[in-house]
């Protein structure tokens, strides 16, 4: 008891001794962090500190489907195609291809230089050994179904009714691959620069099973090679020797690091530590756009925000009055300019401008005022059987992020000021809502948004078919379905097109959903950084950039 | 010793205990605003107003400490912050407090096989990491405004019962518990009417933990995006929401931070306060 | 004193069954399943997802599995992080989290204390009401708003410090946050110390010694000081709680990849292995903690070692 006393003491005595101990300690760490400093700057190489967002939740390409994942694995790997900086499609490890007549058969040559990170060629196998992975059902790949899906027997493999090897995919030989489709897809080319359809290399596959994805293991045929994955952190890349194009490759290292509160990420790129960020918080962007507006990166993105009815259920269904006049009442321009304050563009149609070879249709009143609308609203409201005296109730939920709180916050606002609308704002995790929409049981009005996979119409509207799973509402409509089935097959682009603005007008007609505005790409880039091209898609390539030393 | 008589000396020690009138009169006077206050302004705290966000305080408008975000007034705001706080740091001590002293005082005093098993419950609970308890509770019941303050007092108890046990062990070897004993008092007896009245000064001072505790807890549940529901708000969460602004419009923090920090350490000066008062050891 | 540690040992082996069976049942009663996402994916997909994951399996037959695995020390792979399994996930985040816990209870202990019995012993003169009131401070301002402020000053405005953490040792890094994450347990224990300094200080035993002759040092050192100790043995347990729940925040704030950090992820991703996995870690290092605190409070309490 008394040792223990007096160890206690003797602790406490120390800590009184600790100022005339802690100068030179201070001294010495000082001096390290100097010379680690010192060490740095003495290598040449070019590192790029870039923000990725979430944490990826795999770099299998068959096992991920995020974004964040794929932004990694787009530096990591290289499919049949690819997209340039300024976002136009080009081949990519392929460098010509043929499709038949009737868009039915793919034929593929590709590149003889290209290579593996550890040297071997790529040959036309490596691609037919990756897409037997992809459909595989013991693979269980996200994206089986939507990247392969229209390749003869594809569906039925996923579904575990055929074997592997059934799929049409046949390397002619090494160099050329042939893919054989169920009916024409005039996006088929833009489904191939998806991380899932990239090819992979077998002896590693089948050497390391599911740990192949893992850093030492992995070995890949883009402009980069995995090197480290600190778990939490960062994801570190270097650069490929071997890779077809490496001497256009400028940096030499990439770091992404894991950046999932933008804020937070937003200081760090203010503190230095990063070159590029994945995303601005609204918050901070008056701020930036007055303190930095060379950096601050806006431009259309290739999405859609929108808040779903559930058309299952009443008091949704079969009420398009009440839908309309619910849609007229939100004030898209106050949302946009006033709440979301990042530039985005408000939505009046599904279909993001930018689309390529289509013109995106629009409500039938984005031409009124704001007034109009309201008065028009006001009338529908009314039609619907409801008044101030009477008024609809009604729950809106959203996941729980800033941001969609402020949305759904003006939005009730919005509803009860022109209306009179009663809503209750329910927010709820991610996961809960999702299940929630799922299962169309509870839900009533609810936020989500659509990113398109390629630069194509038809990623946005196929959602609304009746037989899409992802086609949240419960739409069903015949004549859309119709519309769509023929714009699926339809070869011509011209006429593909009509289809598919049709099948938009009939949509917007329908009000299923409220669209609200169409998401921004919004990034911080660092002055350094060369060669950041704005795409709709928002791919950037590590190997397009460059880092000037001039700041 | 009743209660009564625990607590009659204590009650008229802290009239003259000078940090007890102060921090009480000022709780009392920041729950008088806050229960008055909103009916003597204009607006009220879920009405936006985007063509005046990010005021900056002023009387013009009435709007005293400005605006947020969506240009609602935030003096009604902190108000209502204020009562939602209070009420839920209250209720859910209370609950804690009812549970922790019944639990701790039981275990430590019966002692043996009871005791062990009890405290082998506690610390079954204990290793349920809380927040999980928490976000499960608040997913499985649909952000009940009701479950906030439960789940808050049935995380807490398990520190008070722990303490008050500690404490109620020592208390066992007193004499005047050995006398009380061997006049006859049974043991339900000897707990409420003797072990409990001496607990008051470990478990006031517990107490004046605890409260700010609870209201850390409500604005760390709001940080998480699981406090209380919009319109409606609480101290967490205006203060969280003025972190995410904090260089745009400054005092969307500062304005309910200070009330928070104010709220805060009444409680904390007042537990000390009560504890010189409340000590049976001390004399003056 | 060794029956007793061995029969608790003994005894938490129920406990931690209890303490998975509950966290179990809680995370599969959660709505929603790790794999729910905007896109939803066509159902022969989700049937195979679901085969390679046993989720298709009922759940006591999921819970037999997986302590089968538990027992052979395998903790499953991640649900969400694909590539790597949940020992593994644990086995990064742990040592970063150790470390920053750590070293924030030791900073907190070595100057709660100190600041407490400064407070003590001077007690009522200004050093006392300095410390006391950055104490109150310390424990009035919720540390995710402190810990923003302090990079945004630090690292944004003044650019002494790092304004995240990124791996490595480097000392610069880990200042902010093992600072911001010590500073409500600094608070605490200063208080708490004070008090019970105080209280022991006016006791019986103390002025018996006093009046006995014995100078204050002395009795600080031989007779104050460990009774003064004890309420700050009790308080171990919360704040070491209150230092897994501040880091969680910390966590998020410097990026730092630490175990709250992959909780908090796996709890709203129900990414159930990796839930349950931190559960187990988290569970057995509570259960081991509050041995050695109750141990102690034997040791140094001599009126309880009897039981």
């Amino acid at each position: 008891m008394e040792a223990l006393a007096r160890r206690m003491n003797h602790g406490l005595s120390f800590i009184k001794c600790l100022p005339r101990q802690r100068l030179p300690i201070l001294a010495c760490i000082t001096i390290l962090l100097a010379a680690c400093g010192g060490v740095q700057d003495a290598e040449r190489e070019t590192v790029l500190h870039r923000g990725l967002g979430a944490e990826p939740e795999s770099l299998d390409i068959h096992k991920a489907r995020s974004n964040q994942a794929g932004d990694v694995q787009r530096d990591l790997g290289e499919g049949l195609t690819g997209y340039a900086a300024d976002g136009k499609l080009e081949l990519a490890a392929a460098e010509r291809v043929e499709p038949s007549e009737d868009g039915l058969q793919y034929t593929f040559w590709l590149r003889p230089d290209g290579k593996w990170s550890n040297g071997d060629k790529v040959t036309a196998h490596d691609f037919v050994f990756g897409f037997r992975r992809l459909v595989n059902p013991a693979t269980a790949a996200f994206y089986a179904q939507q990247s392969l899906g229209d390749v003869v027997n594809a569906t039925e493999i996923i579904a575990g009714e055929r074997p592997v090897d059934d799929l049409a995919v046949a390397a002619i030989d090494d160099l050329q691959l042939q893919i054989t489709l169920n009916n024409p897809v005039p996006y088929f080319l833009a489904l191939l620069t998806h991380p899932s359809t990239f090819p992979m290399h077998r002896p590693s596959v089948e050497l390391h099973g599911d740990a192949h994805a893992r850093p030492g293991n992995l070995v890949s045929n883009g402009a980069y090679k995995l090197q480290e994955w600190a778990v939490g952190s960062y994801i570190e890349i270097v650069r490929n020797e071997h890779y077809r194009n490496n001497d256009q490759t400028a940096i030499d290292r990439v770091r992404h690091h894991i950046t999932p509160e933008d804020s937070v990420e937003l200081n760090r790129y203010r503190a230095g530590e990063l070159d590029v960020t994945f995303s601005v918080p609204s918050e901070a962007f008056e701020q930036m756009r007055k303190e930095r507006p060379n950096e601050l990166r806006v431009s259309p993105y290739l999405a859609v925000y929108y808040y779903g009815f559930n058309l299952t259920k009443p008091p949704f269904k079969d009420n398009p009055k009440m839908r309309q006049a619910l849609s007229m009442a939100i004030d898209r321009e106050t949302l946009t300019e006033k709440i979301t304050e990042r530039g985005e563009a408000p939505a009046y149609g599904w279909v993001p401008p930018g689309t390529n070879n289509y013109e995106p249709r629009q409500f039938l009143y984005a031409n009124l005022t704001q007034d109009e609308r309201h008065t028009k609203a006001r009338e529908l409201y009314r039609e619907a059987g409801f008044s101030e005296d009477k008024p609809f109730s009604v729950e809106i939920r959203y996941n729980t992020a800033d941001g969609h709180r402020r949305v759904a916050l003006a939005v009730q606002s919005m509803w009860r000021e022109v209306l009179g609308v009663e809503s209750t704002l329910i927010n709820e995790e991610a996961q809960v809502l999702l299940e929630n929409i799922r299962m169309r049981d509870v839900t009533q009005v609810f936020r989500l948004s659509w990113t398109g996979d390629y630069n194509d119409a038809y990623t946005f509207l196929s959602v609304m078919e009746s037989d899409n799973p992802s086609n949240l509402t419960g739409f069903s409509n015949d004549e859309y379905d119709g519309l769509m089935d023929k714009a699926a097959v339809q070869a011509d682009p011209d006429v593909r097109q009509v289809y598919l603005e049709e099948a938009e007008k009939l949509l917007l007609s329908e009000h299923p959903v409220m669209p609200l505005y169409f998401y921004v790409n919004k990034n911080m880039v660092s002055p350094r950084v060369r060669g950041w091209g704005d795409n709709v898609l928002n791919y950037h390539y590590s190997q397009y950039l460059s880092l000037s030393d001039t700041d | 010793m009743s209660y009564l008589a625990a607590i009659r000396p204590i009650l008229r020690k802290s009239r003259d205990n000078k940090t007890i009138v102060v921090c009480s009169s000022i709780l009392l006077l920041i729950a008088a605003v806050a229960l008055i206050g909103p009916l003597l302004s204009t607006h009220h705290y879920a009405s936006t107003d985007f063509d005046n966000r990010f005021m900056l305080p002023s009387l013009s408008g009435w709007h005293l400490f400005g605006t947020d975000d969506l240009g609602r007034d935030l003096f009604v705001r902190t108000l209502l912050g204020v009562k939602v706080t209070l009420f839920v740091a209250i209720i859910a001590s209370g609950v804690s407090l009812g549970i922790g002293v019944a639990y701790g005082a039981i275990a430590g005093y019966v002692g043996g096989k009871v005791d062990a098993v009890m405290m082998r419950a506690v610390d079954a609970l204990y290793a349920l990491p809380f927040i999980f308890f928490v976000i499960l509770l608040m997913v499985v019941f649909e952000r009940n405004f009701l479950l906030i303050f439960v789940a808050i007092g049935a995380i807490n108890w398990l520190d008070m019962a722990r303490i008050v046990r500690g404490q109620t062990l020592s208390l066992k070897q007193r004499e005047f518990v050995d006398a009380a004993r061997l006049i006859g008092v049974s043991t339900p007896g000897i707990i409420l009417r003797h072990i409990t009245p001496n607990l008051f000064g470990v478990v006031v001072v517990y107490m004046t933990l605890t409260i700010p505790q609870a209201i850390l807890v409500e604005s760390l549940l709001s940080f998480l995006g699981l406090g209380v529901q919009e319109p409606q708000t609480s101290l967490g969460a205006l203060v969280n929401g003025g972190v995410s602004n904090m260089e745009r419009a400054p005092w969307l923090l500062l304005i309910p931070s200070i009330v928070l920090a104010l709220i805060l350490l009444c409680f904390n000066f007042l537990g000390d306060g009560l504890r010189d008062v409340a000590d049976p050891k001390k004399k003056t | 004193m060794l029956r007793y540690a061995l029969l608790r040992i003994f005894g938490a082996i129920p406990t931690l069954l209890l303490v998975i069976a509950l966290a179990f049942m809680m995370v599969h009663a959660a709505p929603g399943g790790p794999f729910d996402a905007e896109r939803v994916l066509p159902p022969e997909i989700e049937q195979n997802i679901a085969r390679a994951y046993n989720l298709d399996e009922s759940l006591p037959q999921q819970f037999l599995g997986y302590l089968g695995g538990l027992v052979q020390g395998d903790l499953g792979p991640s649900y969400r992080y694909r590539d790597y399994s949940v020992s593994e996930l644990i086995g990064n985040a742990l040592p970063v989290s150790m470390q920053l816990g750590v070293l924030a209870m030791l900073l907190a202990i070595v100057t709660g204390i100190a600041a407490g019995l400064t407070a003590a012993l001077s007690k009522n003169s200004y050093i006392d009401r300095l410390v006391t009131g950055i104490a109150m401070t310390g424990i009035s301002v919720p540390v995710f708003v402190i810990a923003p402020v302090m990079v945004l000053v630090f690292a944004v405005y003044l650019n002494w410090l790092p304004a995240s953490w990124t791996g490595g040792t480097e000392i610069s890094r880990l200042i902010l946050p093992v600072v911001a994450l010590a500073l409500p347990q600094i608070a605490y224990i200063a208080r708490l110390t004070r008090a019970s300094m105080i209280g022991v200080l006016s006791s019986d035993f103390v002025r018996t010694a006093r009046a006995q002759g014995l100078k204050t040092s002395s009795i600080i050192r031989y007779h104050a000081l460990k009774p003064a100790m004890l309420p700050l043995l009790s308080y171990m347990g919360p704040a070491i709680a209150g230092i897994l729940t501040g880091s969680v925040v910390i966590e998020e704030i410097f990026g730092i990849p630490g175990v709250g950090q992959f909780f908090i992820r796996g709890a709203l991703n129900r990414d159930y292995t990796l839930v349950l996995g931190i559960v187990i870690f988290y569970a057995t290092l509570v259960i081991l903690l509050n041995l050695v605190v109750d141990l102690l409070y034997g040791i140094l309490d001599p009126r309880i070692r009897r039981r």
